[in-house]
């Protein structure tokens, strides 16, 4: 027979073979390099967070100490004019111009987003999901600097002619930039959040259809507090990233450090103050360079505040469904 | 009725089985009328939701096209900058700039996050705080505003350690780090994704880890980061914000090179130049510019896509 | 560490078992070629054991089964045979593997050593995404053997595939049915002539028809190497193995802890017909399990 024949020519039967070593016979040093070579490309990160932090570091401590600015100053002061003469360095101004540019952003995409997640994991069938999950991912590609083009020559004058309210200075308020802002977070939320919702087990919603519960009762009282932390998660890395937003700002919000929630008011939130004073000619060590670096250092604090948040409310989701 | 019946033990069934069933269909459609509206209006506002969200990204693409229209040409890819004559301006540097710019990225973060990521999926022991401490960073480092990158690229690369000067190298290697955690997510997404019993299969052969990894697990995981990465990249097209801080200059009317250090400038930054002017031919220029640069974004992802579905495994 | 001999006590561990007595033909079954003596062996996930104080030997060229029920940590034993479980960072191996008499864990062994020297075929079929040819292929090539495509042919007749494939050797392996799959994973072992073959419940995802082939593969197979396999199937079990072991699940007092247990290990016709222990009994004639 052919196939006996074939193993026959294997040949390792009786004790002919001689002991076989178990010990390697090379240093595999390839290997091990190999290792090191990926390990350093993987530490790459830390090293890229130490630089950041570096560099956001020392001007800011130049800032606080040879430019001779207050802490109390600095983080509690109501006026914000550091290239002006007399100059002040109060920050609230454009840390209340971030937030309330976020907080129209949130107001405008958290509902739409979450209601696109619910939609798109307890509603859409299969075929429509298929189409419109990647549709909103490729949307949440477009750049921020078309967005806030958008925003400039469309939202702006659309939503002046409609709630005059809204546009005290036209084209620029705090509003516009809000609802530009919502725009571009609104796909991270039904994104992240449709994660969340879809990894809740079927055997939950279920036992709840089981028990007679509409397929509302479901959605919003057994699947959406099941995913509550990857809900969280996803509002929060939105905020996150609507509080570090750089171009729809600088070209929908305007550039008047007002102190207000206003959303007809014009804003300056600290990313569009970086944008538009870092353009490059201002000279390293005086004081409006290590003004931006101070502010950069606080919108570095806040977000890394945020996204710790939301790293641990993912990891939270994951833990307890995958 | 019962006449008909061959016996009556049967009708009985019948009627008894009929009765059942008008029973449970009269408590199945007596759903409270409550509910089912209540049910309805939920259904109607979550796609009056998802209605207003893809309407209002789309919105963002049509009016680009309605607005930029005009100025559509071929002038816009072979015309410099202008100040003065917008009906002559169009965007080559800064497309030429762009395209540097974007090589420049895939050169560095192509071998830099598939390695990164092959460490942390294929060689690092998730119990050890030297690698949670990486993967933490790289999950967090996604997160930090684009801004902040170009803070790091103007202390850290123009100025300070690297000292580069305001060239496009510099900008280069800022986006590059700006898109590096979103390559190793997604490399890794991909590699994840090849099923374990892949490498116990070449384990078992008595291949080694390196030989198992780079001859089964790649190689099964190549469409997955192909795709991760160029999604990755085309956000790297579109970013604005730390370029102006790493000296990406706006009118340059020459096509810049990698290392020449009379200035450069990219396709969003000249849009954005082009937008905060007040006059509205330089506004039809942005729109436009805005659609030369959404067309590239789509081209890159509906390739990405389709890479996707032609080459994914399912295991 | 419990050193040993050929002719150790090994009864006096409270786990039995091994009945060393002659037969009644005279002949010493546990005299022939060891190739694996299992010394005392605990492995433990974490601090969990999940397998504790076995003791066997493999006799070299026979069929050795280990059954019993699932949470018996056979698979686990079965794994330490060629440092699988390596792979796991938290599992951990007491005790002592000796191969040929060299400690399988000891200091300077390298694991890729070990793992070309003995083979495996894993439970659920797991072919490479590419072709029939490179699936064997890989093997010998990652090793440095020559002849690639003579072995090829050879791996496939071994493992009674090639009058099956031998027309699409081009074609992709996930293209074939889950019988041919594992048996294309058994000629991907064989290819790189390893002298032991592990095999985990390789047929557990098979059809009948499939498994019977395998089955017969494995009587030839034993010709030229030696065999673990784990199986849950006693009549299997029964069928191809030529000594058996019969492992337990173990409770401890407090009900939260469980480990396998090594409650008999004998000649298949022995354990099948007239156990020593009442669990391996009931297990066999399927009053628990």
């Amino acid at each position: 027979m052919e196939a006996r024949d074939s193993i026959g020519a294997f040949g390792q039967r009786g004790a002919a073979r001689p002991l076989p070593s178990l010990e390697a016979p090379s240093h595999r040093y390839g290997e091990k390099l190999i290792k090191v070579l990926l390990g350093a490309c993987a530490l790459l990160s830390v090293v890229t967070t130490t630089a950041i932090v570096i560099s956001l570091l020392i001007p800011t401590i130049g800032f606080f100490t040879e430019d001779n600015i207050g802490i109390t100053e600095f983080l509690f002061g109501t006026s914000w004019a550091p290239t002006f003469q007399p100059a002040s360095f109060g920050v609230l101004p454009i840390l209340v111009g971030t937030l309330s540019t976020s907080l129209w952003g949130m107001m405008f995409a958290v509902p739409i987003g979450l209601a696109s997640a619910i939609w798109l994991s307890e509603y859409a069938s299969p075929r429509a999901r298929k189409v419109v999950k990647p549709v909103l991912e490729v949307l949440a590609g477009i750049p921020t600097v078309a967005i806030g083009i958008f925003g400039l020559v469309f939202l702006s004058p659309l939503i002046d002619d409609i709630f005059p309210f809204m546009v005290n200075v036209p084209p620029f308020s705090a509003g516009i930039a809000g609802l530009a802002i919502g725009l571009m977070i609104v796909p991270i939320i039904a994104s992240i959040s449709d994660d969340a919702m879809r990894s809740v087990p079927s055997g939950l919603r279920e036992a709840a259809y089981g028990l007679g519960a509409t397929k509302l009762k479901v959605a919003t009282r057994v699947v959406f507090p099941a995913a509550i932390s990857g809900v969280i998660a996803s509002l929060v890395l939105a905020g996150s990233r609507a509080i570090g937003e750089t171009m729809v700002v600088l070209l929908v919000a305007g550039a008047s450090p007002n102190l207000t929630f206003d959303p007809g008011s014009s804003v300056l939130t600290m990313t569009a103050f970086i944008g538009q004073t870092a353009t490059g000619d201002i000279s390293t060590g005086s004081i409006t360079y290590d003004t931006i670096f101070a502010v950069g250092s606080l919108l570095f604090i806040i977000t890394l505040i945020l996204n710790m948040f939301a790293i641990r409310m993912v990891r939270k989701y994951r833990e307890v469904y995958e | 009725m019962a006449s008909q019946s061959p016996t009556p033990g049967t009708e009985r069934a019948r009627l008894a089985t009929a009765g059942a069933r008008a029973v449970t269909l009269d408590s199945l459609s007596n759903q409270p009328k409550s509910d089912v509206w209540k049910g309805n209006i939920f259904l109607a506002l979550l796609l009056l939701a998802v209605t207003l969200a893809l309407a209002g990204l789309a919105a963002i693409i049509i009016q680009a096209a309605v607005e930029g229209a005009p100025a559509f040409s071929t002038k816009l890819l072979t015309n410099g900058p202008s100040t003065v004559n917008p009906e002559e301006a169009g965007f080559r540097p800064a497309l030429v700039g762009t395209l540097y710019l974007i090589l420049g990225v895939i050169l560095l973060v192509v071998p830099l996050g598939v390695s990164a990521a092959v460490y942390l999926e294929e060689y690092a022991d998730g119990t050890k705080w030297w690698n949670r401490t990486i993967e933490l960073n790289v999950q967090n480092l996604a997160g930090v505003p684009s801004i902040i990158y170009g803070i790091l690229g103007l202390a850290f690369i123009v100025r300070g350690p690297l000292d580069l000067g305001f060239i496009l190298a510099a900008g280069s290697l800022t986006l590059a780090l700006l898109v590096l955690p979103t390559v190793i997510l997604a490399s890794r997404e991909a590699i994840r994704a090849v099923p374990p019993s892949i490498r116990e299969g070449s384990l078992a052969l008595g291949a080694t880890q390196w030989q198992t990894i780079r001859r089964q697990v790649l190689p099964a995981a190549i469409p997955g980061v192909v795709t991760g990465v160029i999604l990755a990249i085309s956000r790297a097209i579109g970013e604005t914000a730390p370029l102006l801080l790493v000296g990406a200059a706006t009118f340059v009317t020459f096509n810049p090179t990698f290392l020449g250090d009379n200035g450069y400038t990219a396709l969003p930054v000249l849009i954005f130049n082009y937008a905060s002017r007040p006059q509205d031919e330089f506004r039809i220029l942005a729109a436009a510019g805005v659609i030369v640069m959404l067309i590239v974004l789509l081209a890159m992802n509906a390739f990405a896509v389709w890479l996707r579905n032609r080459y994914e495994q399912q295991w | 560490m419990h050193s040993d001999g050929p002719n150790d006590e090994r009864g006096l561990s409270q786990q039995i078992a091994v009945t060393r007595e002659p037969e009644q033909a005279g002949e010493d079954i546990w005299a022939k070629d060891k190739v694996f003596e299992v010394n005392d062996v605990t492995v433990s996930y974490g601090k969990k054991p999940a397998v504790r104080d076995v003791t066997m030997d493999i006799v070299r060229n026979e069929v050795t089964a280990l059954i019993g029920p699932s949470g018996c940590g056979k698979s686990t034993l079965l794994r330490c045979l060629n440092r699988m479980n390596d792979l796991i960072p938290s599992a951990s191996v007491e005790g002592e593997i000796l191969y040929h008499g060299q400690d399988l864990y000891g200091h300077k062994v390298d694991p890729v050593q070990v793992r070309k020297m003995i083979g495996m075929v894993f439970q659920k079929p797991n072919p490479f995404p590419k072709s029939v040819y490179d699936n064997i292929a890989f093997g010998p090539k990652v090793l440095g053997m020559k002849d690639i495509d003579e072995r090829v042919e050879k791996a496939l007749h071994g493992a009674a595939l090639w009058d099956e494939v031998k027309d699409r050797l081009d074609d992709n392996a996930y293209g074939m049915s889950g019988g041919q799959q594992q048996r294309l994973c058994i000629a991907r072992t064989m290819a790189v002539e390893p002298e032991v073959i592990l095999m985990d419940e390789p047929c557990s995802a098979l059809d009948p028809i499939s498994t019977g082939k395998i089955e017969d593969l494995m009587a030839e197979l034993k010709e030229q190497f030696s065999i673990v396999i784990v199986t849950h199937n006693m009549q299997q079990a029964a069928r191809v193995s030529d000594k058996t072991a019969f492992l337990i699940v173990e409770l401890d007092a407090t009900d939260e802890n469980r480990w396998g247990q090594l409650v008999e290990y004998d000649e298949t016709g022995k354990i099948f017909t007239n156990p020593q222990d009442s669990r391996t009994e009931d297990y066999v004639t399927g009053k628990v399990g």
